[in-house]
């Protein structure tokens, strides 16, 4: 236990760096934005409608979908930039709403009176309009800033540094020291950001320039500790970037392709967490270095394959199409396979002689058939359903981490699985063999951008790993962190002491 | 010195004139009253002197100034106005709400200083005990009292005022209007109050304009008025301080009734 919290420790300069960073940015052009925006809207009406319409609408698009939109919008940019943008636009609708109601409510003789005493649009605004409307504005920011600050958690899929990264790695591997550490401390930089404005109310409300002072000392010294890590990096080379997808294997990998590159002597950029779209894309864009993804997976949501291959001519056809159509290359397989797979429980699968997926279909009694939430809206999940005829008593789409727990209670009883998860051994479950062979083979491959390719050191530090990692190691591995709830970096280590042993 | 030519305003491109060809003559120093009930003009005809509003037609000008081709601002800063009640910002101490226009125009700080220490004590405030206070924790004679001291801040000598005593309690605002009044002769401001209250109008004026309905009905002293009512409007406005004054002394004469008390 202890040593997961160092491990977790060491990485809260970068995201909660990260994560301060990008939530200070984003308010503080938010602020920028819409109070200017606001000020103009309450002038006229006909504005604000468009202006508070178009801000409300913004508010709608859920805020996973505008993060991920912001990528190919931003031409294959991940990391900071789509995620500041993004919670800039989230950022606009409270204040600015806020601002427009705070000006419109001023009485209107007040604001006579300060024409009649003759001060022209900017002073009545800076000395009427704005003081009186603080309080307004204020409580506005004040939501604004709450909002971004727990937003800002969502920023791990386009490949932004935040608290997030605590939570959703956590979460992903059922690790629940890291998901509560990561909402701690989110909750925590809420709660100190919310009250650094409530400080601003407090001093508007009693003209007291040592409150605003104590505020705005307070967001200096937060702004400081955020800026710490990315400061300390500025200084040092270059980092490489290394991907990787938001579940247990991948976040494993990704510390054995950092310890590698670490090893070599690059500084490494750990990008966790990433939707697999976005990796393609920042692939192409040559925004990161590195990442693992597998040869079936790529045979279908890339090159839209219509049914399986042997593994032979997938793998040697899926690092063609990288080549050609994405300026990948392909530095190798790693070893194992992470296949899709439908398992039963041993027990059960002896006692009806259901050894492939063939008999599964021909078997009279109809089961309860579980897997992740996106595995039944997958083509091959259609291709093994269409070519095998198979038909199930229920459909459950479940959390990864509550499949096993499912089959071993018998509530379902197949499960689709990926091969390299050491949970299926663990659980004594059979895999069912695809004798028509309808799903395609999942080869781990390692991935190079251009510029990751074009430096023969970073190529030789991870070619060590090609053909090293073997499906006993990764299935380890995997378990360790799954079940035993060891931290990733543990988990990375058994993996080089295995490569070291040969 | 204040004069209106032939000045029209509507609001609605002609279809009703809000106050429809009103020309007047403030001499430096007077005091005119512009008297009337409520929607008659008087102040839109008021608030078109520093331009709060302008005119649809006519010409008027501030010593001598057409205010068309015045800068409202610039023309605004020279013109005290005291608003009905009060206008105070509610966010600014009182010295901040006195100090406002010198401080638009730039004054230096210690200058700022001691014209609020000066004014305070022209409308009997005590700098030391009020300078700090916020409006909400005035009176709203005190209040006034400030809106005076900040109309006067910048030294104008025209002043505008917009129902200045309509708030306030009968005592109050007998108190603080022969302040005003004698402050007022002090300077030497040239002033237009607007007002609905006869009485007011009568014991403060130098000159009354009676409004009617957007038109200007008659303009005299008080005692002009009195004698010679130029209509009928003119002369039932007139006939009741007179009638409302009998009410009272019969009401004062009248033996005591059991039960009354």
């Amino acid at each position: 236990m202890s040593e997961e919290l160092y491990y977790l420790l060491l990485k809260l300069p970068d995201y909660l760096g990260g994560h301060i960073l990008l939530s200070m940015a984003a308010l503080g052009v938010g602020l920028m934005v819409s109070i200017p925006l606001g000020v103009l809207a309450s002038r006229r009406p006909k504005l604000s409608e468009y202006v508070l319409g178009t801000a409300g609408i913004l508010q709608t698009v859920p805020t996973l979908a505008l993060l991920a939109l912001m990528v190919p919008l931003l031409g294959g940019m991940i990391g900071f930039v789509p995620a500041f943008i993004a919670l800039t636009l989230y950022s606009i609708l409270p204040i600015l709403a806020n601002t427009i109601t705070g000006i419109r409510g001023i009485d209107a003789s007040l604001t006579e009176a300060a024409r009649g005493l003759g001060m022209n649009d900017w002073q009545m605004l800076g000395r009427v309009q704005l003081p009186l409307a603080a309080p307004v504005i204020l409580s506005g920011i004040r939501t604004a800033t709450v909002l971004v600050v727990g937003t800002a958690t969502l920023a791990l899929p386009v490949g932004g540094l935040s608290l997030g990264n605590y939570i959703f790695s956590g979460l992903s591997m059922n690790n629940i020291t890291s998901t509560i550490f990561g909402c701690i401390f989110t909750a925590l930089l809420a709660i100190l950001m919310d009250q650094l404005v409530h400080l601003l109310e407090l001093a508007v409300q009693r003209r007291s320039g040592r409150l605003a002072w104590c505020a705005a000392v307070g967001f200096a010294v937060v702004l400081l500790v955020g800026s710490y890590s990315p400061i300390a990096q500025a200084f040092a080379a270059p980092p490489r970037v290394v991907a990787s997808a938001p579940f247990t294997e991948q976040y494993i990998l990704s510390e054995v392709m950092k310890d590698a590159l670490e090893s070599a002597g690059f500084r490494v950029d750990q990008r966790q967490g990433m939707g697999e779209t976005i990796q393609f894309y920042a692939l192409k864009r040559d925004k990161i270095d590195c990442c693992v993804n597998y040869t079936g997976n790529i045979w279908v949501t890339l090159m839209h394959k219509k049914d399986a291959a042997d593994a032979k001519t997938t793998y040697e056809e899926t690092v063609r199409f990288m080549k050609e159509k994405y300026g990948v290359e392909c530095l190798g397989k790693l070893g194992f396979e992470n296949a899709y797979i439908l398992a039963m429980r041993e027990d059960r699968a002896a006692r009806l002689g259901i050894n492939t997926i063939a008999d599964l279909a021909r078997h009279r009694r109809k089961f309860i058939i579980a897997g992740d939430e996106q595995f039944f809206d997958r083509p091959e999940w259609r291709w093994v359903a269409e070519k095998y005829q198979l038909s199930f008593n229920e459909i459950k789409q479940m959390d990864p981490g509550l499949i096993y727990g499912a089959i071993k209670d018998d509530h379902v009883q197949v499960i689709c699985a990926y091969s390299s998860d050491g949970r299926i051994a663990a659980n004594k479950l059979r895999v069912l063999r695809d004798p028509k062979k309808v799903l395609p083979p999942y080869d781990a491959i390692l991935l190079l951008s251009r510029r990751g390719s074009e430096n023969a050191p970073l190529k030789e530090a991870l070619r060590a790993l090609v053909g090293k990692v073997e499906p006993a190691i990764m299935q380890q591995a995997n378990l360790r962190v799954d079940v035993d709830e060891q931290s990733p970096r543990v988990a990375a280590r058994q993996i080089q002491a295995a490569l070291l042993r040969r | 010195m204040i004069v209106l030519e032939n000045v029209s305003k509507t609001f609605d491109g002609g279809a009703r004139y809000s106050v429809q060809g009103v020309s007047l003559h403030v001499p430096r120093g007077k005091m005119l009253v512009l008297l009337g009930g409520s929607g008659c003009g008087k102040t839109t005809t008021l608030k078109m002197i520093n331009r709060l509003i302008d005119p649809t037609s006519g010409r008027i000008t501030v010593n001598g100034r057409d205010v068309r081709r015045t800068d409202p601002v610039e023309l605004r800063r020279g013109i005290g106005y005291v608003f009905q009640g009060s206008g105070l910002f509610p966010h600014m101490s009182v010295a901040e709400n006195i100090a406002v226009v010198p401080k638009l125009l730039r004054w230096p700080k210690e200058r700022l200083r001691s014209r609020v220490e000066e004014l305070l004590d022209l409308v009997n405030l005590p700098a030391e005990q009020y300078r700090e206070r916020l409006p909400r924790q005035l009176s709203g004679g005190q209040q006034q009292r400030v809106g005076f001291a900040r109309a006067l801040a910048a030294g104008p000598d025209v002043m505008l005022l917009d129902e200045p005593f309509g708030a306030l309690d009968p005592v109050t605002r007998d108190e603080l209007r022969a302040e005003f009044l004698s402050l007022r002769r002090r300077l030497g401001l040239t002033t237009v109050m607007v007002t609905h209250d006869m009485i007011e109008a009568l014991l403060s004026a130098d000159l009354i304009a009676v409004m009617n309905a957007g038109h200007l009905c008659q303009l005299g002293t008080p005692r002009e008025l009195m004698s010679h009512p130029a209509d009928e409007f003119v002369a039932a406005l007139m006939a009741s301080p007179k009638q409302q004054t009998q009410q009272l002394e019969a009401l004062a004469a009248a033996p005591l009734r059991g039960g009354d008390v």
